[in-house]
């Protein structure tokens, strides 16, 4: 079952933590966001191996946008 | 001898001497500590320069921070100006899709109300009281516009301890947070907020400054300046002058409220032991304001079905976004995947309204 990281909330992307192929567990930090130039990390939401990274550093991202796949 | 005379070393006085210090603690602070930088530095300088002796730059009708106080601040030229800027960095998004957290920022005026009638009570006027109570609101324009208005002897104090509250939020409110919520509180998470469209968003700023100088018309210099900024960003037709309040004018405005705030600030007018009570009091205000808006969240909890997280109430102090992220932050401690940053948000941009609007109040009571 793929399930996609998607965005808590509107904002920038800082950094990307995981890469294609990546192993994570959840909880695991797999990017982190900047909204009102505060840094908020996403975790990952299910273990499982990262198969698409849909957004880059520096990407503008929307409330609910998903970012990556993880399957 | 008359070269003497002209030496400032000559007309020192011990006051001054305790101002420089004071002066050059905002300075360092601003600098290391980035506590609120673009106001406490200017004000910081402001402070030094109005203590060296003979300079006559606060001389009536004179002097050159004199003239910068005079035609910005105490004309309500440029508090109208910075919101103009606030406006028009304001999304009201969080607002609009959570109206019922407006509530909470009401309830974060708490504060103001309570410590006015408790400064009166300690002997200082109706309207320093109010000057002092608004500081409470955590709104650095707001309470320079009011206390020009009401109290222009406590200005500087009062515009210090506003500032300087605002740079402790992260410091002042946890504590209180903790105390007043369970874990378990604290960890709620909110159900999805609705998404809001770019025609509301339009409505909104020409809906409200109708709504609320019909009842509030003393508000009306911010909320009008307010709004307007804020028209101009939803409106996306006029970037330049959405970028312009934004960022240039604001800048420069900044620079004149800084300086000649801080030049407010005499040996005679600063050094007094009214002041210590100002930052007490106003400390008690900002403490107030922070758990009312909790417990109201806490008291809606009671009768909703979708919960609150009562942080989120916390934010109503009007310091945005700054209440907004500790709120955040300190529900993120409960519950790592919790994000209540946006929530916040709404009550913290009501909690501006909500300041402006108790201005207004004691300005026609007593203006």
């Amino acid at each position: 079952m793929a399930e996609d990281v998607v965005a808590p909330l509107a904002g920038k992307v800082l950094s990307v933590a995981v890469g294609v192929g990546d192993r994570v567990e959840e909880d695991d930090e797999v990017l982190v966001l900047e909204a009102m130039k505060m840094e908020t990390v996403v975790y990952a939401p299910c273990d499982g191996e990262v198969t698409v990274i849909k957004v880059k550093e520096g990407d503008q991202v929307e409330e609910d946008d998903p970012l990556a796949t993880i399957a | 001898m008359a070269f003497l005379d002209q030496l400032g070393f000559l007309s020192l006085s011990p006051g001054m001497v305790v101002m420089w210090l004071i002066g050059l603690s905002l300075i360092y602070l601003a600098i290391t500590k980035e506590y609120e930088p673009l106001l406490l530095l200017p004000i910081g300088f402001g402070i030094l320069v109005a203590n060296l002796p003979l300079t006559g730059l606060m001389t009536p009708g004179e002097g050159l921070i004199w003239r910068f106080y005079h035609y910005g601040v105490e004309w309500e030229v440029i508090p109208p100006l910075i919101f103009l800027g606030l406006g028009a960095h304001t999304d009201f998004g969080p607002l609009l899709s959570q109206p019922r957290l407006i509530f909470l920022g009401a309830a974060a005026q708490g504060g103001v109300y309570l410590t006015f009638f408790a400064a009166h009570a300690f002997g200082f006027s109706l309207e320093e009281a109010a000057a002092i109570g608004i500081i409470g609101g955590a709104d650095g324009p707001t309470t320079i516009f009011l206390a020009a208005q009401l109290a222009p002897q406590l200005l500087g104090a009062c515009a210090v301890a506003a500032y300087s509250y605002m740079a402790l939020v992260p410091i002042i409110q946890p504590p209180i947070m903790r105390f007043l919520t369970t874990e378990q509180e604290r960890a709620i998470r909110m159900k999805k907020a609705r998404k809001v469209t770019p025609r509301e968003k339009l409505m909104f700023p020409l809906a409200a400054t109708m709504v609320i100088v019909l009842l509030v018309p003393a508000s009306a210099p911010l909320i009008s300046m307010f709004m307007l900024g804020n028209l101009f960003r939803e409106a996306k037709v006029v970037e330049r002058l959405t970028e312009t309040a934004q960022n240039a004018l604001m800048n420069i405005v900044t620079i004149f409220l800084g300086l000649s705030v801080g030049a407010t600030m005499s040996a005679a007018s600063f050094l007094r032991t009214d002041v210590l009570f100002i930052f007490a009091l106003g400390l008690v205000a900002f403490a107030v304001s922070t758990a009312s808006g909790l417990l109201l969240a806490k008291l809606m909890n009671l009768f909703t079905k979708d919960k609150i997280n009562p942080l989120v109430g916390a934010a109503g102090v009007s310091a945005v976004p700054m209440a907004a992220r500790v709120a955040h932050k300190v529900g993120a401690e409960a519950d790592r995947k919790n994000y209540l940053l946006m929530f916040a948000m709404g009550p913290n941009l009501a909690g501006v309204i909500g300041t402006v609007i108790a201005a207004g109040i004691f300005l026609a009571m007593l203006g």
